[in-house]
């Protein structure tokens, strides 16, 4: 991708918290990030990283109470999301953006035909009648390789297995031509054989469409096959931000190279003892006042209990939110 | 492994395991078809050993899991336990083998209750199956709290005090308690974290080393199953279609099924991912109510001819301990023709190997 070019999307300072019984949560500190035209930016964090609450909050999709999105700036073909009426937000939801989620089954209404939720979309942002709409809403399951797609415009989500639902799913998400689309985990919930033939579509949409897109997920190989560009997040915060190659090759953050140390592989060296990341993920009950990383990591030091550290850039297009630097690699490893 | 394992005595023996779950419809319940959850499975598994048993959702592999310990009873098929058959054994006399076999849960949310405390659901299989003490028992249960690395502290706590993580623990500690020999683990480490996956499971290793345990290790993560398991089963609609020793399963996996699940599972190396070349499956797997005719995989394979669609490939061992069903790999087919297509299953297609 070219750095110079204008983001279509660009996330400043965001903060959301949920005021719960037991107290507030800090579930994102602070989250910068932009989105280049064409991208395909990753986005990698375990449970409770933050990483869908961050792409739910910049656009207004998290309830309020108990979400409250404190700060920051989302700005989008010229307006700042966060600012903007819910008119306009709806507007941009759905023809703008669009959105995958994990779960097939619960995010398609049962009641209604899969024929009419890809509709839905069309008619209510494109203003297509009913035959346009229809013509257009077979046109996208054959897009998406749904065999038969005529016919199966009057199914209901139950006949649809697993994968074809998640396939039905990016048909709606890309029923209006969206600019950015935005998928949350949306593997996670197939097979790894399901997994693969939905890899292979969306990069085949990609190439046909070219829409940037955020792709969340925890698993780092989904990540590696796909992505451009690769956010790593913990305890609601970035923590490290490269290029996939940068990232997998030299990873600097130390939960960034933990993390890859653990998974073992299908291909590669099969090791004796996995290594483990010893402690739990950082509970969010206040903002950062030190680096959240510090309670499990091997180069911790008295710094890293005093402040949090931000993002600095370690190289071209790669930035860490850490105090800690490795030492210097070999210069012809 | 190649070596090692034959020369150890067989823990389990499964033969011709079928576990069908009646359709049922109308007011009366009219039985109207089955569901082969599991179809004609045939496995052992060796004293210490961990055989991993994989495969995709649906595919059977945590029911043939729950029926090896009788947590169902299977409609046709053998289980022995160290030489005994389980199979049909009545629910009072599988209560007095239960402490040799235990469980741990895929989901330790819901596979503890959440009314009990810590040093009450790890104390319940002794109350069950012990006349210990109450001081004996307090001990044994620190005993196996100090055993998967839970705090004695927290014994009187609830099990929503603890994360996911921890909560895995307790559940292998109550399998633990009586000190079994075989542990069913059905997807212990599904539910969890990387970052934590890799501690449970190093746990399990543990243990297994220093108890002398034999696992079945049930789990839909193909990587995590080559760290953990000496053997692997793939299993594809109810039936085992692969089983071969580890090294040589991920080597060069044998079955095209077993080859495309391989092939499908992402690499954390970008640059690896650029080269590799996937097998992409075409469509979705069969219903296991209404299995296709032949071989199960024969709709999906990317090597199918005619044969696979008219006939039933037999599980046989095509290797020193490697085992698959696939005509591909049928010597009769290149020689005799079709004499095969009236052979039976053989009745107990897993041999020794020596």
């Amino acid at each position: 991708m070219p750095d110079g070019a204008v983001p279509v999307l660009d996330v400043k300072g965001l903060k959301t918290v949920f005021r719960t019984r037991g107290g507030d949560v800090h579930a994102v500190n602070s989250v910068s990030f932009d989105l280049k035209p064409g991208e395909l930016l990753g986005v990698v964090g375990e449970s409770g990283s933050g990483k869908s609450v961050t792409m739910m909050s910049l656009i207004g999709l998290l309830p309020s109470p108990p979400a409250d999105v404190r700060d920051g700036q989302v700005l989008f073909g010229g307006a700042d999301l966060l600012k903007c009426s819910p008119e306009h937000l709806r507007a941009v939801r759905g023809a703008d953006i669009g959105f995958i989620f994990q779960d097939p089954m619960t995010s398609l209404n049962p009641v209604f035909t899969v024929g009419y939720q890809i509709m839905e979309p069309l008619r209510e942002h494109m203003g297509l009648d009913k035959v346009g709409a229809k013509r257009r809403a077979q046109e996208l399951l054959e897009l998406v390789g749904i065999p038969d797609a005529k016919r199966r415009l009057d199914d209901y989500p139950h006949q649809f297995s697993g994968g074809m639902r998640q396939r039905v799913m990016i048909a709606i998400a890309l029923a209006c031509d969206p600019k950015v689309l935005i998928a949350d985990e949306p593997t996670t919930a197939l097979d790894v054989t399901i997994q693969a033939q939905i890899l292979e579509l969306v990069k085949e949409l990609r190439q046909k469409l070219g829409m940037a897109i955020v792709w969340i997920t925890h698993d780092l190989g989904v990540i590696a096959g796909i992505a451009d560009r690769v956010i790593v997040m913990y305890g609601g915060q970035i923590v490290e931000q490269a290029s996939v190659k940068e990232l997998f090759g030299h990873p600097r953050h130390p939960y960034t190279r933990a993390l890859l140390r653990t998974i073992p592989s299908v291909r590669g060296e099969r090791t004796a003892k996995l290594n483990v990341i010893e402690g739990q993920p950082p509970i969010l009950s206040a903002p950062p006042a030190a680096c959240s990383f510090r309670a499990r990591c091997p180069h911790a030091f008295d710094r890293c209990a005093r402040e949090n550290p931000a993002r600095r850039p370690v190289g071209a297009a790669h930035d860490v939110a850490c105090f800690w630097d490795p030492a210097p690699e070999p210069a012809h490893a | 492994m190649l070596d090692g394992a034959p020369a150890r005595a067989r823990l389990v023996e499964v033969r011709g395991l079928k576990m069908y779950f009646p359709i049922t419809a109308g007011v009366f319940r009219t039985k109207v078809g089955d569901v082969k959850a599991v179809d004609n499975v045939s496995f052992d598994i060796y004293e210490g050993e961990t055989l991993g048993l994989v495969g995709e959702s649906g595919c059977g592999k945590s029911t043939c899991g729950r029926a090896i310990l009788r947590l169902y009873d299977p409609t046709a098929g053998s289980i022995k336990l160290e030489g005994r058959e389980i199979a049909e054994t009545s629910q009072s006399d599988l209560r007095r083998l239960r402490p040799q076999m235990q469980m741990v849960f895929q989901d330790p949310q819901a596979s503890l209750n959440p009314r009990m405390t810590v040093a009450a659901i790890i104390g319940e299989p002794l109350d069950e199956h012990t006349k210990l003490s109450k001081r004996e028992k307090l001990d044994r249960i620190y005993e196996l709290m100090d055993q998967v690395g839970l705090n004695r502290n927290f014994a009187n706590r609830y099990p929503h005090e603890f994360s996911g993580g921890q909560r895995q623990r307790i559940g292998i500690a109550r399998a633990l308690a009586l000190n079994p020999k075989f542990i069913v683990c059905d997807e212990p480490i599904a539910a969890l974290d990387v970052s934590i996956q890799a501690q449970v499971v190093n746990l399990l290793e543990e243990l297994q080393d220093r108890l002398g345990l034999t696992y079945l290790f049930i789990s839909h993560d193909l990587s995590m199953v080559r760290h953990i398991a000496d053997r692997v089963a793939v299993m594809y609609l109810g039936q085992i279609i692969e089983l071969a020793p580890r090294d040589a399963l991920y080597a060069t996996p044998l079955h095209p099924y077993t080859q495309a699940l391989l092939s499908a599972v992402p690499e954390p190396d970008p640059e690896m991912e650029t080269q590799r070349r996937r097998i992409i499956l075409t469509g979705d797997v069969p219903s296991p109510a209404n299995p296709p005719k032949g071989c199960n995989f024969c709709t999906r394979c990317p090597k199918v001819f005619d044969r696979c669609k008219i006939e039933e490939p037999a599980f046989r061992e095509v290797a020193p301990g490697r085992f698959t069903a696939c005509h591909l790999y049928d010597d009769t087919t290149k020689t005799a023709g079709r004499t095969a297509a009236t052979e039976a299953i053989p009745e107990h297609p897993t041999r020794s190997v020596t």
